[in-house]
C-alpha cells in the first residue's frame, strides 16, 4: 500500500510508539494510584511511619498480620477502599490490645513499622505508640448527657493517664455529678479499646489518625510555663512571611499604592 | 380523648416543672401528658438492675417496649441512669429469649434425665413439677421440695412463692440469691437494731462531710449513687472526704481522698481499731448520755466455724485414709476441716488473746446460731485492747509494697475522720462486708463505731448497708423469702409469729414449719445429701451465683432429683436443669420493687410477654392448683425428728374441704375475689395489660390445657395488701397499692400518708417517737426493734447470769474480735482470689451479656493481677492463665492494666462470664450466722494455660 | 496409566509445588504453622530464614524508601536462589496466577480460540520490559511501589492467605484477556514480575536441554510452551534452552514422547554456543 519504511525509520516509530504507549498506561497507573494510596482516615499498627514512608517501605508481606495474636490487623483487600495489601485495624470490630511486647513490629521485614519509635531505654514500649487519637462526639457521648457511662474509660490501657474523667456538678438534677472522659493526645496511643468499649450505636469516642485528630502549632511561640516546650525550638526555621499585603516587594508597591490614596 | 392545645401547654408545663423540682405529677394529668408525646406511649417503672433503685419511663409502640429514659420525676436518679439503666428496653428481647416450657425427653418423649431438652406444653410441665413433688414429698416430706429464690423477684412473685411453699408445701426450703448478698448485712441489724434494714436514706449522701466506703466499689456497682457521692464532693472539695477502703484499688479510689488497701478480713481489725483509738485514746469522744439510754454491750462465741459442710454430713463421708471424705478430695478437705478444728494463727492469736487463746491453739468449732449476751464496758474496753495502731497496721496492710509508715497513717487519718467533733460521716458498705465468713460481725462492728460517736440515725451520719439486688430489700428481706422468715420481719421459728402469719392466710395453726434451715448453700448441699428431691429456680441463676458449683451441678445432673429452671434466658442453670420454663420478664408483668433505702416503687405490665412466657406468679397458681388440703396437710416427721401435725381436721373445720386446692386457699380466695376486682375502666388498671388476671390476646393453653384466661381479680393489689398487713402497724407500713402507681416509690415506713428518712430518729421517726412518748425517756432515738431485746448476762468467755434483762428500744454494740477466714494463701495456693462485678454485666451476665453494646463493652470476664504477680507468674499482659483453687479451675485472659488494680498477692475475676465459670474455683465458706458466702477470698494459684 | 503419570508428571509436581505453598501460607495466618508465614512479598522460612521478593525490593528503592538489613537478607536469598539455580521457576512453580493462565490456554485451545486468532499475536513479548522499566519510573515519581499496589499475583496470593475481597477480580481479569484477547497475554507479554525473573534467572544452572537426534518433529513441544519462542532450537540443535524467559515448567519435557527433552545442568561449554 505504502512504499516501504527505512529499517531506521522504523525503529524510531516503533520506539516512538513504545514510548507514546508507555506514557499513556503510565498516567493511568499514576492516577490509579495515587486513588489508591489516599486513604487518610487508615489506622496503621504501632510504630507505623508516617503514611507516606509507609506506603513506599511496606511490603504488603502480612507478617504483622499473623504476628497479631488478637486478630486485629487486617491487609486490605482490594474493594475495602484502602491501599491494597496493606495493614490496617478497625478498632470497633477489634481494636489494638496493646501487647507488651508488640509482637508485630520486630517482625516487620522492611521497617515499614519502626522497632525504634516503639522502644523507650532500650525496652519496647507499646505506650510510646502513636496509632491515632481517640476523639470524643460530646453530643453523641451519654457521659455528658449525665448517664454514669465511661465504659471508655474503664476500657483504656492506660486508665487514668490517656482517658481521664472530669467531674463537673449536673445543675439538672441538682444533686448528681458529670462524669466526662477527657482523652490526653500525649498519652493515649489510638489503640482504640475505647471505641470498641463505646456502648453508643455507633460510637462517640472513635481514633482518628494523629494527622486527622490533631492541630499543630507553630514554633513562635514556646509555652513559657512548661519547660518541655522549648524542645519544639529544635525545627524552628528562619521565619519569612508573607500576607496579601506585602506580596509585592516594599519598593514596588510604595511605587503603586499612591493612586488609590486620594 | 383529645387535648385542645392549651390543656396540652398546661399539662406538660406541668410534667416538666414537675420533673424539674423532684415531685411526683398527679395520676391524671401524668397521663394527659403521655398521650400527648405521640403514638408511643410512657409509663413509670423502676430500674431492673442494682440495689439502688433508679426510676424509669418506658416507652412502649406496638406492645413492645422500644425505648427507656431516666424518670426526671424519680428522686433517686431526677432522670439519669448508668449504662446497665440505659439499656433496660433491650433486656427482654435477647434473640434465645426462652418461650416454651422444655424438659429433657428420651425418643418417645418420656422424661428422661439424660435425655435432650424438647418443646412440651404448660399443662405436661405442671404434669412433672406436680409428679416430682409428690414423689419429693413423700421420699423426703417438706424438706425435700426446695426453691432458689431471688431478690429479683417482684414482691408479689416473691410473696406468691412463700406463701405456695411455706402455708402450702409446708417446706422453708425457699431461700434466695439475696442470702449470697444481703443476708450478713440483715442478721447484723437484727443483732443490733432488732429489726432490718438501714435506717439512714440517700439524702445522707447530701449532708455527709465523710463518706467512706468499706468493700464497696460504688463508682462501678452503684453508679447512681457515687455521682451523688461526687456532687457533694465537688460541693464543698474542702470539707468533703472521700476514703475508699479495700483489697484492691478499684474505680472507687478515683475520687476519694484516702485509699487503703487492706489484706481480706482484716476489715474486722480495723473497725476495732477506731473502736480502740475512741475508747483508749479519745474518750472524750464517747457520747455517754447517747449510750446509757440507747446502747448495751454485747458478747458472742468466737469458735463459731466458717459455714462449710460438718463433719459427719453424707456427702463427707465416709472419711478415707487419703484424707478426701465423701463426695471431696483430700485437698478440699484440708479446709473443711477448718469447720471442726482451726488452729489460731499468728496473726488472729492477739485479738483472740482476751478469749483465752494464743497461736496454735486449736480451736474447737462449734455451732452457736445467734446466741449472744451483755456485757459490761470494761469487758469491751478489755476485748479492745489488743488493737492497737502497730498491731493492725501489721495484719491489715494489703499492699506489699507500701510501708508500713504510710499504711499506719492513713489509718490514723480514718480514725481521726470518725471521731472529728461535728464532722457527719457515712459508712457505706456491699459485698466486701457481707461476703465474709465473718459478715454478720463485720457489719455490727461498723455500728459500734457510729454509736459511740453518736453518728448513727442522723441525717448525714451513719453506718448504711446497700444493696446489690433491686429487690433483695423489698422482695427477699421485708417479704421474707428466706427459709427462717415470714413477712415484716418475722420468724418461722417464732410461735406467735407463725399464727399470726397463719391467720392472715387463712390457713389451720400448725401449718407452718417452725424450722428453716435451708439456707440457699444448705438446699444445694441437701440436693447434693439426696435430701432434696425437688428444686425450683425462681428468677435466679442458681447453678451459675453458687461457689464450689462443681459439686452443686454434679449433684443435679448426676443424682435421682428433678430440678426446673423459670428464666428468661438459657443460662447455666437451665442447661443443668430436667425442665426449663419460659418466664415472663420484668416489664411484662406487674410488679414492685425495693431498694436500699427502704422505698417502694410499683409499676405496671408494659407490654404482653415474648412466645409462650408467663409469670412466675402465674406459675405458682397453677402449680397450685395441682395441690390439696389432703394431698399438703396431713402428718410429716422432719430431718430432726421434729413433727409437723396434720392439720387436714383443723382446715375441715375452716370450711375447706379435703380437695380444696391450695389455688383456693392461697390465691383465689373469696376475699381476694371480693376486695380486689378486676377495675378495667379506673386508674391505674385502665389501659394496661394483665396477663396474670385476664390473659392475653396471645392465648398461651395453660396448666390445665386450656386457654389461659387469667384468674380474673386483681391478684397483685390482692398480695401486696395482705403481705403489707402484717407490716402496718409494725414498724414496717407500706402505702396502699393504687398509691405507689402515683409516686416515684416511698421510704417505709409510711406512716399517715408520709415517708420515714431516718429510722430510729425521734425527730423524723413516727416509730421512734412513739417509743420515747411511751417510755418517758429523752432520747433523741429508739431503737424500737423487737428482735432479740432481751439478753443474759456475762462476759467475753460466756454468760454468767442465765437471767434475761429486757432492753426495751436499745441497740447493741458487740465484742467480736478479728480473725482469719478458712482459706488463707499458703505455698501450695499462694494467691488470694476476690470475685464480684464490674459495671456493663449484671450478676450472671444472662441479661446483660445479650444486649449487643453491653457485650461488645466488655465480652469475657478477666483475671485482674499485679504485674508484678504476672511477672512472678512467668505472665504477661493477654495470656492466658489457670485460676486454680483446691475445687476447681478456670482460664482466664491476664490484665494487669484494667480498671482494677490488685496489689501483689490478690486476683480479681469477676463472676459474670459463664465461660469463665469463676464460682467452680470459690470456696463455698459462709458467716456461720448470716449462712452468706463469702466470695471474696479464698486461695488459688495463678499459672500460665 | 503410566503413560497419563508420564505425560502429566511434572505437571502435577508443579501444582502440588504451588498449591502446597498455599497452603503452608495460609495455614500460617490461619493456624499459627511457622513452616512459612507472610506471603509471596516477603516472607519467613520455620520463623528464622526471610525471604524478600527482589522486585518489590527494587521497586521501593526507586520509591525512596530505606532498605532494611533484614529486607535486604531476604532479597539476596530470593534473587541467589533464582539466580543461581532456578531461573524464571517462580512463574511456573509458585506464582498461583500460573494456574489461572494455564487454565486459560487450556480452555483457549478447548474452545479453539486459537484458531479464531490464527498464530500471529499481535502483541510482543517485550511488552514486560516497557512495564518493568515504567514500574519503576513511576515508583519514584509516585513515591509509592507502583506494580506492588496493581498485582494480580500478590492480590490473588494475598487473597487466598488473608482474605480476598474483590481480589479474585484480577484474576479473572487476565483469565478473560489470556482467554479472549492474548494466548499467554499475562504472563507471557505484560508481566512485570516475569519479566524481572527472566532477567534475573538468565543464568542460572537448571535448564532444559533438547536432544535433536531424538526429535520426531511432531512440535508437541511447542504447542504446549507458553513461551514457544525459547523453542527456536526444536529439531534443529541439540541445544540447552538458554532464554530467560523459560520458565522451568517441564511441559515440553512431559508431552515429549521421544526423550528429545530433558533438564540439565547448564555447563560453561554450552554457554559459549548461546543463540536464541
Amino acid at each position: 500500500m505504502s512504499k516501504k519504511l527505512s529499517e531506521r525509520r522504523k525503529f524510531l516509530l516503533t520506539m516512538a510508539r513504545g514510548v507514546g504507549l508507555a506514557s499513556i498506561g503510565g498516567l493511568v497507573w499514576s492516577a490509579y494510584l495515587d486513588e489508591a494510596t489516599a486513604a487518610p482516615l487508615l489506622l496503621r499498627p504501632p510504630g507505623a511511619l508516617s503514611e507516606s514512608d509507609f506506603l513506599s517501605t511496606c511490603i504488603k508481606c502480612g507478617l504483622c498480620v499473623e504476628a497479631c495474636p488478637y486478630d486485629t490487623l487486617m491487609l486490605a483487600k482490594p474493594g475495602d477502599n484502602k491501599p491494597v495489601g496493606t495493614p490496617f485495624f478497625v478498632p470497633r470490630d477489634i481494636p489494638c490490645y496493646m501487647c507488651p511486647d508488640i509482637p508485630c513490629v520486630p517482625v516487620c521485614p522492611t521497617g515499614a513499622l519502626d522497632e525504634s519509635s516503639v522502644t523507650t531505654e532500650n525496652v519496647l514500649d507499646i505506650g510510646a505508640a502513636k496509632m491515632g487519637l481517640a476523639v470524643v462526639d460530646e453530643g453523641s457521648c451519654i457521659a455528658f448527657w449525665g448517664i454514669q457511662c465511661d465504659a471508655c474509660y474503664r476500657a483504656c490501657p492506660l486508665l487514668g493517664h490517656a482517658i481521664t474523667i472530669e467531674y463537673s456538678k449536673n445543675e439538672r438534677t441538682g444533686k448528681h455529678a458529670f462524669m466526662k472522659p477527657v482523652v490526653h493526645a500525649d498519652v493515649c496511643t489510638g489503640c482504640g479499646m475505647c471505641e470498641h468499649a463505646c456502648v453508643t450505636k455507633k460510637p462517640a469516642i472513635f481514633v482518628l489518625p494523629n494527622e486527622v485528630a490533631q492541630g499543630a502549632v507553630d514554633t513562635n511561640y514556646i509555652k513559657g510555663w512548661d519547660k518541655k516546650d522549648e524542645s519544639r525550638l529544635k525545627d524552628a526555621k528562619e521565619i519569612k512571611t508573607t500576607t496579601r499585603l506585602s506580596k509585592k516587594s516594599a519598593i514596588n508597591s510604595l511605587n503603586s499604592g499612591l493612586k488609590d490614596l486620594y | 380523648m383529645s387535648l385542645s392545645r392549651r390543656e396540652f401547654l398546661k399539662s406538660s408545663a406541668a410534667a416538666s416543672a414537675a420533673a424539674a423540682v423532684g415531685m411526683s405529677v398527679p395520676a391524671e394529668l401524668q397521663a394527659n401528658a403521655d398521650t400527648a408525646e405521640s403514638s408511643w406511649r410512657w409509663d413509670k417503672a423502676a430500674c431492673r438492675f442494682c440495689g439502688t433503685g433508679c426510676g424509669i419511663m418506658m416507652a412502649t409502640k406496638n406492645g413492645k417496649i422500644v425505648a427507656v429514659k431516666g424518670d426526671p420525676a424519680a428522686p433517686v436518679n431526677r432522670g439519669l441512669n448508668c449504662i446497665k439503666g440505659y439499656f433496660n428496653a433491650k433486656i427482654m428481647y435477647g434473640a434465645d429469649r426462652l418461650t416454651k416450657p422444655l424438659l429433657r425427653m428420651d425418643a418417645n418423649g418420656k422424661f428422661d434425665k439424660h435425655g435432650e431438652f424438647g418443646e412440651i406444653t404448660w399443662e405436661r410441665a405442671f404434669d412433672e413439677m406436680e409428679k416430682n413433688i409428690r414423689k419429693a414429698l413423700k421420699e423426703s416430706g417438706p424438706e425435700g421440695v426446695a426453691v432458689f429464690a431471688s431478690g429479683q423477684y417482684t414482691i408479689m412473685e416473691g410473696y406468691a412463692a412463700q406463701k405456695m411453699m411455706k402455708g402450702g408445701f409446708r417446706s422453708n426450703a425457699i431461700d434466695p440469691n439475696a442470702r449470697h448478698c444481703m443476708a450478713s448485712a440483715v442478721v447484723g441489724f437484727y443483732q443490733t437494731f432488732g429489726i432490718d434494714e438501714p435506717s439512714g436514706c440517700y439524702d445522707d449522701i447530701e449532708l455527709t462531710d465523710t463518706v467512706v466506703s468499706w468493700g464497696s466499689n460504688m463508682a462501678e456497682m452503684h453508679p447512681i449513687l457515687w455521682s451523688r457521692v461526687t456532687d457533694r464532693k465537688l460541693t464543698d472539695p474542702d470539707r468533703v472526704r472521700v476514703i475508699n477502703m479495700s483489697t484492691y484499688r478499684h474505680r472507687t479510689s478515683d475520687l476519694a481522698d484516702i485509699e487503703i488497701i487492706f489484706t481480706p478480713n482484716t476489715d474486722l481489725a480495723m473497725w476495732n481499731y477506731i473502736a480502740h483509738e475512741i475508747v483508749y485514746n479519745h474518750p472524750e469522744s464517747i457520747d455517754w448520755d447517747f449510750l446509757k439510754t440507747n446502747i448495751v454491750f454485747a458478747a458472742s462465741p468466737v469458735n463459731l466455724g466458717y459455714g462449710l459442710r460438718r463433719a459427719g454430713e453424707k456427702s463427707l463421708m465416709p472419711v478415707r485414709a487419703d484424707g478426701s471424705a465423701g463426695n471431696y478430695t483430700a485437698k478440699e478437705m484440708e479446709t473443711i476441716n477448718h469447720e471442726m478444728v482451726h488452729k489460731v494463727s499468728a496473726a488472729e492469736a492477739p485479738a483472740l488473746e482476751p478469749y483465752g487463746y494464743k497461736e496454735g491453739d486449736d480451736m474447737v468449732n462449734k455451732p452457736a446460731g445467734l446466741k449472744h449476751w451483755e456485757i459490761t464496758f470494761e469487758e469491751y474496753k478489755k476485748f479492745l485492747a489488743p488493737y492497737t495502731l502497730d498491731y493492725v497496721a501489721k495484719v491489715s496492710k494489703g499492699d506489699p509494697d507500701e510501708s508500713i509508715e504510710s499504711f499506719k497513717k492513713k489509718l490514723q487519718t480514718l480514725a481521726d475522720l470518725y471521731i472529728e467533733k461535728g464532722r457527719k460521716i457515712v459508712s457505706f458498705w456491699t459485698m466486701g462486708m457481707n461476703q465474709h465468713t465473718r459478715g454478720t460481725w463485720v457489719n455490727t462492728l461498723s455500728y459500734n463505731v457510729h454509736f459511740m460517736l453518736n453518728k448513727q440515725a442522723l441525717p448525714g451520719s451513719g453506718a448504711f448497708s446497700l444493696t446489690g439486688q433491686p429487690s433483695a430489700c423489698g422482695t427477699a428481706r421485708e417479704v421474707g423469702t428466706f427459709c427462717h422468715r415470714l413477712p415484716a420481719d418475722m420468724m418461722v421459728k417464732n410461735p406467735h409469729h407463725r399464727k399470726r402469719t397463719e391467720n392472715g392466710w387463712h390457713i389451720p395453726e400448725g401449718t407452718l414449719n417452725p424450722v428453716g434451715k435451708q439456707h440457699i448453700m444448705k438446699i444445694h448441699r441437701d440436693i447434693e445429701d439426696g435430701l432434696v428431691k425437688f428444686a425450683w429456680v425462681n428468677v435466679c441463676n442458681a447453678y451459675q451465683d453458687s461457689a464450689s458449683a462443681k459439686h452443686w451441678i454434679k449433684a443435679a445432673r448426676e443424682l435421682d432429683n428433678f430440678i426446673v429452671t423459670s428464666d428468661g434466658y438459657p443460662g447455666i442453670s437451665a442447661m443443668v436443669s430436667d425442665m426449663v420454663l419460659p418466664s415472663a420478664m420484668i416489664y411484662e408483668k406487674w410488679g414492685a420493687y425495693g431498694n436500699a433505702e427502704r422505698r417502694s416503687q410499683h409499676w405496671r405490665q408494659q407490654v404482653i410477654p415474648v412466645g409462650h412466657a408467663m409469670s412466675d406468679t402465674w406459675q405458682w397458681m397453677e402449680l397450685s392448683k395441682r395441690f390439696t388440703v389432703d394431698d399438703l396437710w396431713g402428718p410429716y416427721t422432719l430431718v430432726g425428728g421434729k413433727k409437723l401435725s396434720d392439720v387436714r381436721k383443723a382446715a375441715y373445720e375452716m370450711g375447706y374441704k379435703g380437695d380444696t386446692t391450695m389455688y383456693e386457699i392461697l390465691y383465689a380466695n373469696e376475699r381476694a375475689k371480693k376486695n380486689y376486682p378486676i377495675t378495667l375502666d379506673k386508674f391505674p388498671q385502665k389501659g394496661y395489660d394483665n396477663s396474670d388476671c385476664n390473659g392475653d390476646s396471645r392465648n398461651v393453653l395453660g396448666g390445665d390445657g386450656k386457654v389461659a384466661k387469667g384468674c380474673g381479680f386483681m391478684v397483685h393489689e390482692y398480695l401486696w395488701e395482705e403481705y403489707a398487713s402484717f407490716g402496718r402497724g409494725h414498724g414496717h407500713d407500706l402505702a396502699d397499692f393504687v398509691t405507689y402507681h402515683k409516686v416515684r416509690g416511698l421510704k417505709w415506713p409510711v406512716v399517715d400518708g408520709k415517708e420515714t428518712p431516718w429510722r430510729f430518729n425521734v425527730k423524723y421517726d413516727p416509730y421512734a417517737a412513739a417509743a420515747v412518748a411511751k417510755s418517758g425517756s429523752k432520747s433523741t432515738h429508739a431503737f424500737y426493734g423487737p428482735l432479740a431485746k432481751s439478753l443474759q448476762q456475762g462476759n467475753l468467755l460466756g454468760v454468767t447470769d442465765t437471767k434475761k434483762k429486757p432492753l426495751p428500744d436499745k441497740a447493741k454494740i458487740f465484742a467480736r474480735p478479728y480473725m482469719e477466714p478458712p482459706e488463707v494463701p499458703d505455698k501450695n495456693y499462694d494467691t488470694w482470689l476476690c470475685t464480684g462485678r464490674v459495671l456493663e454485666h449484671w450478676h450472671s451476665g444472662t441479661m446483660t451479656m445479650r444486649v449487643p453494646e453491653l457485650f461488645r463493652a466488655v465480652p469475657e470476664a478477666l483475671c485482674y493481677m499485679n504485674p508484678k504477680t504476672a511477672e512472678e507468674k512467668g505472665l504477661k499482659q493477654g495470656d492466658l492463665c489457670w485460676v486454680e483453687s483446691r475445687r476447681g479451675k478456670v482460664k482466664a485472659h491476664v490484665e494487669t492494666r484494667g480498671r482494677n488494680r490488685p496489689p501483689r498477692g490478690l486476683v480479681f475475676v469477676p463472676w459474670f462470664d459463664e465461660k469463665v465459670f469463676i464460682n467452680k474455683v470459690c470456696l463455698d465458706a459462709t458467716c456461720p450466722q448470716s449462712k452468706q458466702t463469702d466470695y471474696k477470698k479464698c486461695a488459688v494459684k495463678i499459672y500460665k494455660a | 496409566m503410566k503413560k497419563l503419570y508420564n505425560s502429566y508428571r511434572y505437571l502435577i509436581l508443579r501444582r502440588m509445588t504451588q498449591i502446597g505453598i498455599l497452603v503452608l501460607y495460609f495455614g500460617a495466618n490461619a493456624w499459627g504453622w511457622k513452616m512459612l508465614q507472610g506471603d509471596l512479598s516477603s516472607s519467613l522460612i520455620l520463623g528464622k530464614i526471610p525471604m524478600s521478593d527482589p522486585y518489590a525490593a527494587l521497586q521501593m528503592l526507586a520509591a525512596g524508601a530505606l532498605l532494611s538489613t533484614n529486607l535486604l537478607i531476604g532479597v539476596g536469598v530470593v534473587a541467589l536462589f533464582y539466580f543461581l539455580i532456578g531461573g524464571r521457576a517462580f512463574c511456573s512453580w509458585v506464582c498461583p496466577i500460573n494456574m489461572v493462565t494455564d487454565f486459560a490456554s487450556f480452555c483457549r485451545e478447548l474452545i479453539g480460540m486459537n484458531k479464531l486468532t490464527g498464530v500471529k499475536q499481535p502483541a510482543s513479548r517485550k511488552l514486560r520490559y516497557w512495564v518493568l522499566g515504567l514500574s519503576l519510573v513511576i515508583s519514584a515519581v509516585m513515591g509509592v511501589t507502583a506494580f506492588e499496589f496493581v498485582s494480580p499475583i500478590s492480590m490473588l496470593h494475598r487473597g487466598i492467605v488473608f482474605g480476598i475481597g474483590f481480589g479474585w477480580a484480577g484474576a479473572l481479569i487476565i483469565f478473560l484477556f489470556d482467554l479472549f484477547v492474548l494466548k499467554n497475554g499475562w504472563c507471557g507479554h505484560i508481566c512485570p514480575l516475569g519479566g524481572f525473573y527472566s532477567l534475573l534467572g538468565k543464568f542460572s544452572l537448571i535448564r532444559v536441554h533438547h536432544n535433536e537426534e531424538n526429535c520426531t518433529l511432531c512440535m508437541k513441544c511447542k504447542v504446549v510452551c507458553p513461551e514457544n519462542q525459547v523453542l527456536h532450537m526444536i529439531g534443529k540443535e541439540s541445544l540447552p534452552i538458554l532464554s530467560g524467559e523459560c520458565t522451568n515448567c517441564a511441559r515440553c519435557i512431559e508431552v515429549c514422547d521421544d526423550d528429545a527433552l530433558e533438564f540439565s545442568i547448564r555447563s560453561i561449554a554450552q554457554n559459549k554456543k548461546t543463540g536464541e
